[in-house]
């Protein structure tokens, strides 16, 4: 992927946060600290994004499996590879590459720290504090 | 944690404690999903479970025996793998029930099988298990992947930490298998309890994971380079379909092209040993029996046997590389259009060998719904049986002739597409059974991607052994005794020292009784027969048909081939394919979907809905062309 897609792509992803903040009223404090982190879900993540779980919106039963798989609240995900069309997307998490449908990555909310973001990018593997 | 995990000398103390010298007696092996279980299972038992690189392969509870050196055995439970002891699925069930002692012995003792590559998450499990209080020995798989990632660790450390003995192997090279058969003798202790995490927390449990792998200096390897490489080529966007179309299409080729010369070669030794055996005996009913009934029909299957071995020598490759994980997640969207999950794609996929280890594989689908829409749709997925039949037919009517230049060929396209007919019949039949009685919530889909890995050739060969096993048990059991009974029927009613006319044998007033019914089909008795028998397993039909020209004393000196051409016109042809594209004729089908589905409404459905639609399907084929 060229860079140029990628920034276009990036773009986008401000457009949703911006929208959200709009409704929740956090649109001061969202656009005047850039760095700080951001609710979002990782479905809004691009190839090579990290964001750090907050918490997961699904039952209990199904949460459960996701935290078995390291989706915990605190772990870092990275976006990964995705089948054409962006759906289902691999998630590197905990050391593994777990492959979520879109439904399913809309209910993991994350902080995304743009900053950590980049550091995504060389692939290292996320750790639980 | 204990006290005694602040002394680095007391993991290594306890292991050299005096061995017990009573053996295990039943051991079970539990870890989680494509960690390496059945691969250790094989090794230590010397059997030959189905191994492949993605998870859930193993659905069910295989036991064997392990033989120690002193000659004393211990038997091995292999289980389904699991991510914790709160089980979802059938296969999980199963992994549950059998070390809770519900299903059976509780085993004595337990391997816990985790992968090195990623042991703070896998360590995760190892809190359940160790609470059930059983002497267990810590078994970390991949230390070859481990060593060649730069990772590292300290297993004296993890001992200590774990209060259980702690061993680094790599199973697939069979390094490091002397410490479990130690275990397994006896020469290990038994675990030193510790203090474990609340195991309902899950982030205490990940957290107490993590400490004991920093405790013990396990330095995570770095991410699999290869597996990131070649993903960024399997799953591009554009590059990634068209791999996949262009493998599949290099499949198909494979098995008619590639295949043909051994084809001639198994096909030259029978007509070479029929020959043999026509001349060595003398002219009577057991000659005609051997030679028209056995010889030119289980022969006539059997010589379709290095055409089904290309098609598992692929399948094997694309499971035990790890390629078919990416396959199910391309699929996905597909899957998801027609109401079910990606989960559901690879027991499909494994369809396409045989639907009874699919139906069975089916199990590792969490949702009952789900899992009973794949199982109904299984069968429409070309299996190999139904290869001979397709390969037959379409040999014998569609000429080799190159499309699109030399590029594509009519033949492999033909396969291609009957392959693509029965996938759509299996699409649209979910779509309707998803929207109708199996309707249901959508769960979440959650697939994890293994790692590529090099299929080894002992692993692939010992497949296509297994496979030719099947195939060939098939042929000297169902079809052999088909034949036989056709035979038999063929020389009913013997009159005047003499067997009769094909034509006014008992088979041939079967075939004629039915004849009206298929006759819009474009079938004739012929064909009528060989699909009664066919009912059996769906090759039957091919030894049939080889039986029946070769006792017709107008055809009987012809190629299958080319007597096929007196008895069926292109239409008729292109009908019995169409039928056997959606017919369900396999009765150890039929007895699985009974025993997964705990009865005979479903596969009773399946058969008349399957019926149905094959016979309305050739009745359109017939009709089509002319």
């Amino acid at each position: 992927m060229t860079k140029k897609v990628r920034k276009k792509k990036r773009r986008g992803l401000d457009n949703q946060i911006g929208q959200s903040h709009t409704e929740t009223m956090l649109q001061l404090s969202g656009n005047s600290v850039p760095l700080e982190a951001v609710v979002s879900s990782l479905v809004d993540l691009r190839k090579g994004d990290a964001a750090v779980l907050h918490h997961i919106e699904l039952p209990g039963e199904e949460a459960r499996r996701l935290m078995e798989l390291g989706f915990l609240p605190g772990s870092r995900i990275t976006a990964g590879f995705s089948a054409p069309g962006g759906d289902p997307r691999v998630f590197q998490v905990d050391g593994s590459e777990i492959a979520l449908r879109r439904e399913t990555a809309s209910r993991l909310k994350v902080t995304l720290d743009r900053k950590t973001g980049k550091a995504g990018k060389t692939g290292k593997t996320p750790r639980v504090p | 944690m204990s006290e005694c995990s602040d002394c680095p000398g007391c993991g290594s103390a306890a292991v050299v404690e005096l061995p017990r010298s009573r053996a295990l007696k039943t051991v079970a092996l539990v870890g989680p999903p494509n960690s390496g279980k059945t691969t250790l299972f094989n090794r230590l038992t010397g059997l030959r479970q189905k191994v492949a690189n993605f998870p859930g392969v193993t659905v069910e509870q295989h036991s064997g025996l392990a033989e120690l050196a002193d000659g004393r055995t211990v038997r091995i439970v292999d289980l389904p793998g699991i991510y914790s002891m709160a089980p979802r699925s059938e296969d999980e069930q199963v992994a549950h029930d059998v070390l809770t002692g519900k299903r059976g012995d509780a085993p004595e003792a337990v391997l816990l099988v985790l992968d090195s590559t990623n042991l703070a998450r896998h360590l995760m499990l190892a809190a359940p298990i160790l609470s059930l209080g059983k002497p267990t020995l810590v078994i970390l798989n991949m230390a070859d992947d481990l060593r060649n990632r730069g990772g590292n660790l300290d297993l004296k450390a993890l001992s200590a930490q774990l209060g259980a003995p702690v061993a680094l192997i790599n199973a697939r090279g069979g390094e490091g298998l002397g410490q479990v058969f130690d275990f397994l003798a006896g020469a290990m202790p038994k675990p030193q309890p510790k203090e474990l995490p609340v195991l309902q927390d899950i982030p205490k449990c990940r957290q107490w994971a993590g400490s004991v792998g920093s405790k013990a200096g396990y330095r995570a390897p770095a991410p699999p380079k290869w597996t990131r490489r070649l993903d960024a080529v399997f799953l591009h966007p554009v590059a990634g379909p068209v791999i996949f179309i262009l493998v599949l299409y290099q499949v198909f080729r494979a098995i008619f092209v590639a295949a043909a010369p051994l084809t001639d070669g198994v096909k030259f030794l029978f007509d070479l040993s029929g020959n043999w055996v026509a001349s060595a005996l003398p002219d009577s009913l057991l000659r005609s029996l051997l030679i028209k009934g056995v010889w030119q029909g289980v022969g006539s299957v059997v010589v379709f046997l290095p055409q089904v071995l290309m098609l598992f020598l692929f399948i094997g490759i694309l499971e035990d590389s790890g390629y078919l994980a990416r396959a199910a997640l391309i699929a996905d969207r597909t899957m998801a259009k027609v109401g079910l999950q990606g989960k559901s794609f690879i027991p499909l996929l494994s369809a396409y060998g045989c639907a009874v280890p699919a139906i069975l594989a089916t199990r590792t689908i969490e949702n009952k719904r789900d899992r009973y829409a794949t199982i109904l749709i299984a069968p429409f997925m070309t299996c190999s049986a139904r290869l001979p039949v397709y390969t037959l037919l379409i040999a014998a009517f569609i000429p080799a002739h190159p499309l699109l230049g030399s590029f594509l060929d009519a033949q492999v396209m033909a396969l291609l597409g009957l392959y693509v007919l029965g996938f759509l019949a299996a699409v649209v039949t979910a779509r309707i059974l998803k929207s109708s009685v199996l309707k249901s919530v959508r769960t979440p889909f959650l697939l994890e991607m293994p790692s590529y890995r090099w299929p080894t050739v002992q692993s692939l060969g010992l497949r296509l052994l297994d496979r030719a096993t099947v195939f060939l048990r098939r042929a000297g059991t169902v079809i052999l005794t088909v034949t036989v009974i056709l035979w038999v029927m063929e020389h009913l009613p013997y009159s005047h020292g003499k067997p009769p006319e094909i034509a006014d044998s008992l088979a041939g007033t079967i075939g004629r009784t039915i004849e009206p019914a298929i006759k819009p089909l474009g079938f004739n008795w012929k064909i009528g027969i060989g699909l009664l028998t066919s009912l059996a397993a769906r090759e039957t039909i091919v030894s049939t048909l080889g039986e029946i020209y070769g006792m017709d004393s107008e055809s009987h000196k012809l190629e299958l081939q080319n007597a096929l051409h007196r008895d069926l016109t292109p239409g008729g042809a292109f009908a019995l394919l169409v039928f056997f594209a959606f017919a369900m004729q396999c009765i150890s089908t039929i007895a699985v979907v009974r025993r997964e589905t705990g009865g005979w409404q479903w596969p009773a459905l399946q058969f008349a809905y399957m019926g149905v639609l094959a016979y309305a399907g050739a009745f359109v084929a017939a009709h089509v062309i002319h």
